[in-house]
C-alpha cells in the first residue's frame, strides 16, 4: 500500500518554477532588448553563451549525477540570462560561458540545485569572474548606439573603454543615465527598462516591493546624508539591476517581512559604504553576497515565536 | 603490540592511500591551502614537513619508553620543533627562493597537526622501524596531495606547470584559484571527487561480498 503524506496547506495553485521564471524572463526582456539596443550585436553574443552554457551545464550535471532533469523548468536560463547581463559586452565568448559554468556548477548544483544555493548564483559567478579576470570585466564601454535625442557621444567603430560613471559623476546628464546612453554592464545601463521589469514583477507578484525599495532607498538617504548628488547616485551603476533582479532572488533573502527589511538596508548601507570609500568604484555585488551570506543568521534573528512552543536557545 | 597485525608495508602505503593525511584524514589543511599556489611550493613544503615527520616519527619512537606520560605534548613539540629549525636552516640556505614563497609557514611546520598526530597516534606506540614508515608514507601521502592541488591551481591561475609555461601566450589565467578563495575551492572539489569515488567502490566491493 503506498499512503501520501503530505502537510498542508494543500493548495493548488498554478503557481509553479516554471511559471515563476517564466515572468522573471519576461521581466527581463526590456533590459536585454534596451542591452542588445546600446550595445549591439556583440551583447546579443554574450548573452547567447551565457544562456546556452547555463542550461548545458545544468542539463549535463543533472545527467551525470543521475538527478531528474529540471531544465524545463527555465531557472537556468534566467541564471545564464543574468550571468551574460552582469559583464560588459566586449569580452570574448569563454568568459560569460566560464560564468554560467560557475553559477550553475559550483554555486547552484554542487550545494543540491534549485532552492539550495547559499548565495545568489549569477551574482556569485560575477565576483569570481571579477576577481579572476579583472582588466576584462571591470572596463566598461560607451554604447555603440544611444537611445533618445542626447548629447553624449555614441563609441565609434573601435570601442572606446571608460570609466563607470561612477569615477566621474558630474559627466552625464539624468536623461542619459535613465535611458542608457552611459558605460557599463549590458544590462544595468537602461534604468527605464529595469523600471519597467520592476513594475511588471510587481503586477504580477512575482517579487514584493519593499527589498527593492528599501535598498535604493537607503542609498539614497545616505547619498543625501553625506551631501551627494541623490538621483544621480541611484541611476549609476548596478544598484537599480542588482535591487531588482539580484537582491530579490528567493532563496538567498530572508523569509520573513523583518528579515528582509533588515537584508535591504544592510545592502543599502554596504554600497553606500563601498562607494564612499572608493577602493572600489561599485559595492552592490558585494553588498548582495555580503548580505546573502547573513540571510540564516537574519533568519534565525527574526524567526516568529511560533504558539504553544517555548522559545529554544541554541 | 599490534604489530603483528601490520607489515612495514602496510604502514608504510597506508598513509599514502587509506589514510591520506588531506584527502582522508584532513589534518593539516592550514599549510596546504597556503603553500599550494603552486605545485612548485607544494612539492617544497611536502619534503619539508615530510623531513619532519620522519625525523621527529623516530625520535620520538627512540625516547617513547623515557617521555613521562604526562609531558608528552611538550616533549613531541621540542622534538618537532628541533627538526624544523634544522630544516629551516637548511632551505634557507640551499633554496632561498623557496623560503622565502613559503615564509612563515616553514617554522608553522611545528604546529602542522599531521606531525603532531602521528608522534601521538603512531610514534609514541610503536617500534623505530613501523615508526619510520609511517613518517615517511605520510610525509610522501602529504607531499602528493600538495603536488596535485598545487598543479592544479597553478595551471588554471597562472598557465604553468612547476614554472613552464603550458598554454600559448592567449591563454588568459583565472587569478582567482591562485589566491585564498581558489585554494578552498580546489580543495574542496578533489576532497569531493575523492569521497564520491570511494564511495562508488566499497558499494561496489559491497556488492560483490553478497
Amino acid at each position: 500500500m503506498n499512503l501520501r503524506l503530505s502537510t498542508g496547506p494543500h493548495f493548488v495553485s498554478r503557481e509553479s518554477t516554471q511559471t515563476l521564471m517564466l515572468d522573471v524572463i519576461i521581466a527581463l526582456i526590456p533590459t536585454t532588448a534596451a542591452g542588445i539596443y546600446l550595445f549591439g550585436t556583440k551583447a546579443a553574443w554574450v548573452l547567447a553563451a551565457a544562456v546556452i552554457a547555463a542550461v548545458a551545464c545544468e542539463y549535463i550535471f543533472q545527467k551525470l549525477a543521475k538527478r531528474p532533469v529540471r531544465v524545463t523548468d527555465l531557472s537556468a536560463v534566467v541564471t545564464g540570462l543574468l550571468v551574460g547581463l552582469n559583464m560588459p559586452a566586449e569580452v570574448p565568448l569563454w568568459l560569460p560561458a566560464i560564468g554560467s559554468a560557475i553559477a550553475i556548477l559550483l554555486v547552484k548544483e554542487l550545494f543540491g540545485g534549485i532552492g539550495h544555493n547559499f548565495l545568489n548564483p549569477a551574482l556569485l559567478a560575477r565576483g569570481i569572474l571579477l576577481a579572476s579576470w579583472p582588466a576584462r570585466m571591470s572596463v566598461y564601454f560607451m554604447p555603440v548606439r544611444l537611445l533618445g535625442n542626447t548629447s553624449a557621444i555614441p563609441a565609434g567603430v573601435d570601442a572606446v573603454s571608460s570609466a563607470t560613471p561612477l569615477i566621474r559623476p558630474g559627466g552625464y546628464e539624468i536623461y542619459d543615465l535613465l535611458l542608457g546612453n552611459i558605460p557599463g554592464t549590458i544590462g544595468e545601463v537602461c534604468k527605464i527598462a529595469i523600471l519597467i521589469g520592476f513594475l511588471y514583477m510587481l503586477f504580477v507578484g512575482t517579487i514584493k516591493w519593499h527589498i527593492p525599495v528599501l535598498f535604493v532607498g537607503t542609498v539614497a538617504l545616505i547619498t543625501w546624508i553625506t551631501g551627494g548628488d541623490v538621483l544621480k547616485a541611484v541611476l549609476s551603476g548596478g544598484l537599480l539591476f542588482g535591487a531588482v533582479f539580484m537582491a530579490t532572488d528567493y532563496v538567498t533573502n530572508p523569509m520573513l517581512f523583518t528579515g528582509q527589511v533588515i537584508f535591504a538596508i544592510g545592502c543599502g548601507v554596504i554600497v553606500a559604504v563601498v562607494r564612499m570609500t572608493k577602493a572600489y568604484p561599485e559595492g552592490v555585488t558585494f553588498a548582495i553576497l555580503l548580505m546573502n551570506i547573513l540571510t540564516p543568521l537574519i533568519d534565525r534573528m527574526t524567526s516568529r515565536k511560533v504558539y504553544g512552543t517555548v522559545k529554544q536557545h541554541a | 603490540m599490534h604489530e603483528k597485525k601490520h607489515s612495514l608495508r602496510g604502514v608504510f602505503v597506508n598513509g599514502i592511500l587509506n589514510e591520506n593525511p588531506i584527502f582522508r584524514l584532513v589534518l593539516g589543511v592550514c599549510p596546504t591551502l597556503a603553500s599550494t599556489t603552486s605545485a612548485t611550493n607544494g612539492l617544497g613544503m611536502g619534503l619539508a614537513a615530510t623531513f619532519v615527520l620522519l625525523g621527529s616519527n623516530v625520535v620520538i619512537s627512540l625516547l617513547r619508553n623515557i617521555i613521562p606520560d604526562k609531558v608528552r605534548i611538550p616533549a613531541f613539540i621540542v622534538v618537532i620543533s628541533t627538526f624544523v629549525t634544522i630544516i629551516q636552516m637548511l632551505i634557507q640556505a640551499f633554496v632561498p627562493a623557496l623560503y622565502d614563497a613559503l615564509g612563515l609557514f616553514i617554522p608553522l611546520i611545528v604546529v602542522n597537526c599531521i606531525i603532531l598526530a602521528r608522534a601521538e597516534a603512531f610514534a609514541a606506540k610503536y617500534s623505530v622501524l613501523f615508526s619510520a614508515a609511517d613518517g615517511l608514507g605520510m610525509g610522501l601521502g602529504f607531499t602528493g596531495a600538495l603536488i596535485l592541488i598545487g598543479s592544479i591551481r597553478e595551471m588554471i591561475g597562472s598557465g604553468t606547470i612547476f614554472g613552464n609555461a603550458l598554454f600559448g601566450a592567449s591563454f588568459e589565467p583565472m587569478l582567482l584559484v591562485t589566491m585564498a578563495p581558489g585554494g578552498f575551492i580546489v580543495f574542496g572539489l578533489i576532497l569531493g571527487i575523492i569521497n564520491t569515488v570511494t564511495e562508488r567502490v566499497s558499494k561496489r566491493k559491497g556488492a560483490q561480498a553478497s
